[in-house]
């Protein structure tokens, strides 16, 4: 290894091989039995409980903690299954300070809420290891449903008509399934390829045939896709990322932030990747947090995000940014990037410092530079080429409650669709949705 | 500063807090370690007969109950008395009493149930130095089976004959100690009163069975498989030592004996309940096994700064609560509460709600954005919504005047009339 972390420019390896495995371990190492136990009996089993209203999938969190603190964690984690069959990942990736710990009347009273979070990695953990998958499937329906997507809201949609009985089909255009998943949220997240790992462990419910390499667009049409199946559910996410619309923007090392995060999950050696010494991550959400937090871990000397808003507009949750800046990171909010200077590479970026006010956001007329040999976008992702013929709202598929598009027989969640809050939780919310409606509609249709 | 020098009939000590006889106290190096602590008195653990002592089990012998956070709310015990020779006893409390004159130092005896047994050990045990004799007649596992412990304290006449036979061979001060495991608790200290008892202690371990282990579908703690009752101690206890306690202060026939109260002792505030309903000095055991002997130290600074905000002495403070012990039918029909909550406080976790609704009497509403409010109409003060509430002082419950109009019967508060006059009680008919 001759590089470091003074290196100029983009370089791989800037740190021993022990700095990457130490920066990229578990982030939130999971709670064994005793830590368990503790943290379960802090919950006060609230009625009608809050944390449950905060969760986009309506855990029943009380009844789950009850059951690890009565040493039954399998019971506990069918407990969130049954309503969230991702809750291994959801329990790793969610916002939970800002939905049920936000809520948890410990946080009301002490500012300490239960670990909800970790306490559901405890129980789904618990029974993910033993193996078997544990639900099983109904009675065979004859029905055949393609899911296009694999990322949560496929995946869920998939797991709970297979379990209804219906055969399904689950397209992918990327090699793996898994979705934001498996490419798109921080490493040290989901440690030990846990997201493949649980996608292997949901398709034991048998019913699914997975097909990766196939896409909208690419030999497939939601027309055929209509004529051959019985329902369609498109949970096929964002594909497209947003520009900056800075001058300059054309030039090297400027990366959107998903590929870099999606290079960074699928990399087996973590020393090939390249990343700059001073690193500008433009952007105030999840995506922009992980990007720059990896580049930190991966040996960049200056990480920093600049958001064009104030902070408390950054769509990041303050643990977020609290582990962003734990780790090395700097924020500066209300600053929009004007022009990326260099020669052929970034070499700097210069801003604009910005104003929120009555009239929107508005230009100061400040100006600043950044010294940047790499630059992410993580500005947020749009709908790329949507099928024909879907009603679009805000740029997203239009649906209603319960997930159904403008088009009969075709229904939609997770990010593509609008409404919601691009959560995997709230996808995997609506891929369950959506997937009762369609069994309501394909079964009723039959009896009625 | 409160002046915690207690002097329990006639036995001296720096502070009302003892060491009950128990597996804490059967050393002389666990005994010195609790005087270092600071305690102020030991019963040394029960001593038998001389001879080949009595023997334990070699597997497990306490068994416990957890509250949240594996908090011991109670242990179990399947010890016996202790199982080391007289003469190693004896020698070492003379040794220790020696060191520690300031420090009371009681014995505790149990021996077969009779004659020649008693005055053989009490002579044994006169030069040792130590300032009094506690008879165990409570234990209710192993030795009860033997005829000794809970088997002599469940026959008021066994205790009468033995305590008389106490005070006929021992100058000692005697306390003896009861077992809990009985109908009415007034006849064994009436028993012990008229047998010349200086003190009565209470209460010796409940007959439990802690748990079953639900692989070996065996009582816990198991040995080989097998298990037996023991005695239950610690804080799960003290509810019914406490009444114990205040049914003997309260009755006529036993008022004025002392008492040292016993069963559940954890901290200050405990002992100072216990004292309030006429305990002279209190016993501790399950606290100092969980905790060390240092929790004295919380106890002493407790029961001082306590009884320096109340101004009053620690005499002032024994039996203080006994005259208001008092039975259910005496007690004021008319007085009427209302719970009411706090909603600066209130965490909004509903627990009051669903006490109440599922529970109770439907008497709090659950408003939008979950406020939760008492419905005056309905809430006959029942006080659980103030027992399951997470939050300290969150829901209390308001005195309603005499006059004041109770929105639940639609009728203005009356004043004091209790149920030997209510128009209900048939006796009190029959009276008229």
């Amino acid at each position: 290894m001759t590089n470091s972390q003074l290196t100029p420019g983009v370089a791989a390896g800037r740190l021993t091989s022990h700095a990457y495995s130490s920066n990229f371990a578990d982030v939130a190492p999971p709670l064994d039995d005793n830590e368990a136990r503790i943290a379960a009996d802090r919950c006060y089993f609230c009625y009608d409980a809050p944390c449950v209203t905060a969760c986009p999938t309506s855990i029943d969190i009380p009844l789950f903690i009850r059951q690890i603190a009565t040493g039954t964690p399998d019971a506990a984690a069918m407990t969130i299954l049954h309503q969230n069959i991702l809750g291994g990942i959801c329990a790793r990736v969610c916002p939970t300070e800002n939905l049920c710990e936000g809520s948890c009347v410990r946080e009301t009273s002490e500012g300490k809420p239960v670990q909800i979070g970790a306490l559901q990695r405890y129980a789904t953990d618990h029974l993910m290891d033993e193996g078997d998958h544990p639900f099983s499937r109904g009675a065979p329906t004859g029905k055949r449903i393609a899911v296009v997507g694999a990322g949560p809201a496929g995946l869920s949609a998939a797991h709970r008509l297979a379990a209804k009985g219906h055969e399904v089909v689950l397209f992918d255009a990327r090699p793996k399934a898994g979705g934001l998943n498996e490419y798109g949220i921080a490493s040290y997240k989901a440690v030990g390829d846990f997201a493949a790992r649980e996608v292997d462990w949901l398709l034991g419910i048998g019913g699914i045939t997975l097909e990766t390499g196939r896409s909208l667009g690419a030999g497939m049409s939601l027309e055929g896709l209509r004529k051959e199946f019985d329902a369609v559910f498109l949970g096929i996410g964002l594909q497209g990322v947003n520009a900056l619309r800075a001058e300059g923007e054309d030039r090297g090392n400027v990366l959107d932030a998903v590929d870099f995060i999606r290079d960074l999950r699928q990399t087996s050696d973590l020393s090939s990747l390249p990343v700059g010494r001073d690193v500008v991550v433009i952007g105030g959400g999840m995506t922009a947090v992980d990007a720059a937090v990896q580049a930190r871990l991966l040996g960049a000397q200056n990480v920093t995000i600049v958001y064009r808003r104030g902070q408390e507009r950054m769509g990041a949750s303050r643990h977020e940014q609290d582990h962003a800046t734990s780790s090395g990171v700097r924020i500066i909010c209300n600053a929009a990037p004007l022009r990326v200077h260099g020669n052929g590479t970034v070499r700097e970026v210069e801003f604009m410092q910005m104003q929120d006010g009555p009239d929107g956001l508005t230009d100061t007329g400040e100006r600043f530079r950044l010294p940047a040999d790499q630059l992410l976008r993580a500005i947020g992702q749009r709908l790329h080429d949507a099928p024909a013929g879907l009603e679009l709202t805000g740029g997203k598929i239009a649906v209603d409650a319960n997930g159904r598009s403008s088009l009969p027989g075709v229904w939609a969640g997770g990010d593509c669709a609008a409404g919601g809050d691009d959560l995997t939780v709230t996808a995997v919310a609506e891929g369950r949705d959506a997937a009762e409606d369609i069994h309501a509609q394909l079964m009723g249709a039959d009896h009625g | 500063m409160a002046d915690l020098r207690s002097n329990f009939v006639g036995i001296k000590s720096p502070n009302p807090f003892w060491l009950a006889s128990a597996p804490p106290t059967d050393k002389e190096v666990n005994v010195r370690r609790a005087f270092q602590a600071g305690w102020g008195g030991v019963v040394w653990k029960t001593l038998g007969s001389e001879g080949p002592p009595v023997v334990n089990v070699n597997g497990p012998r306490y068994g416990v109950v957890y509250g949240a956070d594996r908090r011991v709310l109670g242990i179990n015990n399947i010890e016996l008395i202790t199982d080391r020779p007289l003469e190693v006893n004896l020698r070492e409390i003379k040794s220790v009493k020696r060191d520690y004159p300031d420090r009371a130092l009681i014995i505790s005896l149990m021996v077969p149930c009779d004659e020649e047994s008693w005055k053989a050990i009490l002579k044994q045990i006169e030069d040792t130095g130590a300032d009094g004799v506690e008879l165990n007649f409570g234990c209710p596992h192993g030795m009860a089976e033997r005829g000794m412990g809970s088997a002599v304290g469940q026959v008021p006449e066994y205790i009468e004959m033995v305590t008389r036979w106490v005070k006929q061979y021992s100058r000692m001060p005697c306390i003896v100690k009861l077992t809990p495991n009985i109908t009415d608790v007034r006849k064994p200290a009436e028993a012990a009163k008229r047998g010349g008892a200086d003190a009565v202690s209470l209460i010796n371990t409940v007959n439990s069975i802690t748990s079953v282990d639900l692989d070996l579908f065996a009582p816990q703690p198991t040995i080989d498989g097998k298990g037996s009752h023991g005695g239950y101690c610690g804080p799960a206890v003290k509810p019914i030592a406490l009444n114990m306690v205040a049914e003997i202060a309260r009755n006529s026939a036993t008022a004025g004996l002392p008492i040292s109260g016993i069963g559940g002792v954890t901290t200050w505030r405990d002992a100072a309940e216990f004292m309030a309903l006429g305990a002279g000095n209190v016993q501790v055991c399950t606290a100092a096994m969980t905790y060390g002997f240092k929790v004295v130290q919380e106890m002493i600074s407790g029961l001082r700064e306590f009884l320096d905000e109340k101004q009053i002495s620690m005499s002032d403070l024994i039996g203080r609560a006994t005259p208001n012990v008092t039975d259910w039918q005496y007690l004021n029909l008319n007085y009427t509460t209302k719970a009411q909550i706090d909603q600066d406080l209130c965490i909004k976790c509903g627990r009051c709600y669903a006490a109440c609704e599922d529970t109770s009497h439907q008497a709090i509403a659950m408003g939008p954005g979950r406020v939760f409010e008492v419905k005056d109409d309905e809430c006959v003060a029942c006080n659980l919504c103030v027992d399951v509430c997470p939050v300290e002082n969150c829901i209390t419950m308001r005195e309603l005047a005499v006059g004041e109009m109770d929105a639940r019967t639609g009728r203005p508060v009356q004043p004091y009339a209790n149920w030997t006059t209510h128009p209900n009680n048939p006796m009190s008919r029959a009276a008229e």
